[in-house]
């Protein structure tokens, strides 16, 4: 079964509600470890996505035209770093869907792509507390996946997995990218937000495909 | 150069805060008026963070008329957002962009005074990336001192008059004036096109400069150098 145009509207959708519903528990993480903005941001961000995608006369044609609508507006609206982060994320992304419909490969490509928007973006490796570490094991996870013949929603529920593991071990770590590496030491034992946001919105992506 | 004209090296600030991007566009502005300096400095709606839509605008009409612009960003996602707004932007203006890896204000500063004086878009990126060690240590020595005569050098002494000495504003006129001249000038041993280098040699009122200058007009170079310090750069 692959996945199509309305299921990429309706990822965003369900992107937007989970970080809307946990904006306030995004705000206290970044917080604890950055400057306290990160739920805020993303807020603001997703409701000015779904204001755009309520205004579309007609749907798009190619799940890519709906990432990039994400990647334009929330690198316009976010704010914070997490604005061109996903933003590059998403245009990557887009760039990788330029099809109406996805298999398996195809949800393969779109998070190896938005992975490495991310990494050349914010110039991140894993192990260094930022959403780097929910991304990567997620991409990965997706690749095993689809190595084992699983279809498209298998493979972004494995996915979605991967990246909620990946975000609890970046508790332990001590950032050096971003913000929260001004912290140094004290950075250790706090859950990296960019890294729970990234879980929600992977989760979204396998809710809107199960 | 005609100060109505624009220098062909504009520079976008941008920051979290919009204060502090227009804050830095105030000061480099007061030593280099001919430079067409931008803010983009906080949200759209004000707050605390960048903009990617104010840091496009600000870059296109940066690199209007057929200017070059070099960007200095504050924290992280000023950054961020400045690489993605080049990204996305046409090759044609891109490649007349660099984001400069510097020092916020010192880097606004250096790289406005360099820009003032005509200078291509390599040289002011340069100004604004060395800003960080002229103000992080003792990098500026003076240079010993050459004893020769028949060396090439021209060389000059002169006193100090005006009470606050080699402060911001008068570093920048001298600077600013040198770079008419086809001369190398070296004031106490520092490089005088620099306004940083000059600024960190902490020179005050009544401290004797020592004038050095090579090149085919340093002769004027010196003589308008010690005809500015004497003037007490207008503040006397």
């Amino acid at each position: 079964m692959t996945l199509d145009v309305a299921w990429a509207v309706d990822w965003v959708r369900r992107s937007a509600d989970a970080v809307a519903e946990h904006r306030e528990e995004l705000i206290e993480l970044d917080r604890q470890i950055g400057d306290g903005d990160h739920g805020e941001n993303l807020n603001r961000g997703f409701t000015a996505v779904v204001a755009k995608l309520d205004a579309l006369e007609e749907p798009p044609g190619e799940i890519g035209d709906v990432l990039k609508l994400v990647a334009t507006t929330l690198m316009s609206t976010v704010g914070g770093a997490a604005g061109p982060l996903y933003g590059t994320a998403f245009l990557r992304a887009a760039k990788a869907t330029a099809v109406p419909e996805l298999d398996t490969k195809g949800v393969v490509a779109l998070l190896e792509a938005a992975l490495e928007g991310i990494v050349v973006r914010g110039k991140a490796r894993t192990g260094e507390k930022t959403m780097v570490d929910a991304w990567t094991p997620a991409s990965e996870a997706a690749a095993a996946a689809s190595d084992a013949g699983a279809s498209a929603a298998e493979a972004l529920e494995a996915a979605a997995q991967a990246a909620a593991d990946g975000a609890q071990a970046t508790i332990p770590l001590v950032a050096t990218k971003g913000r929260a590496s001004y912290l140094g030491e004290r950075s250790a034992g706090h859950l990296d937000p960019g890294a729970r946001s990234t879980e929600l919105i992977l989760q979204a992506a396998a809710q809107a495909a199960a | 150069m005609s100060e109505r004209e624009p220098a062909p090296v504009a520079l976008v600030l941008v920051s979290h805060s919009r204060a502090i991007a227009e804050g830095a566009v105030d000061l480099a502005g007061q030593m280099a008026p001919g430079v067409l300096l931008l803010a983009a400095g906080g949200t759209d709606d004000g707050g605390l963070g960048t903009s990617y839509d104010a840091v496009e605008a600000a870059v296109t009409r940066a690199v209007a008329d057929g200017r070059s612009a070099v960007v200095l960003a504050d924290l992280g996602s000023a950054v961020l957002t400045a690489e993605s707004v080049l990204d996305l932007a046409d090759p044609d203006v891109a490649e007349r962009v660099r984001i400069a890896d510097a020092p916020f204000v010192e880097g606004a500063v250096a790289a406005a005074v360099t820009a003032h004086g005509g200078a291509d878009l390599d040289r002011v990126l340069a100004a604004a990336e060395h800003a960080g060690t002229m103000f992080g240590g003792d990098q500026v020595r003076p240079a010993a001192v050459e004893a020769a005569a028949d060396d090439g050098v021209v060389r000059g002494a002169v006193t100090l008059r005006n009470p606050l000495g080699l402060h911001a504003r008068p570093a920048a006129i001298v600077a600013r004036m040198l770079a008419a001249y086809d001369a190398k000038v070296r004031i106490n041993g520092a490089n005088a096109a620099s306004v940083l280098e000059l600024m960190k040699l902490g020179a005050t009122q009544g401290d004797e400069l020592t004038i050095e200058v090579e090149g085919p007009q340093a002769t004027e170079a010196r003589d308008a150098l010690v005809a500015a310090v004497q003037e007490g750069f207008g503040e006397v």
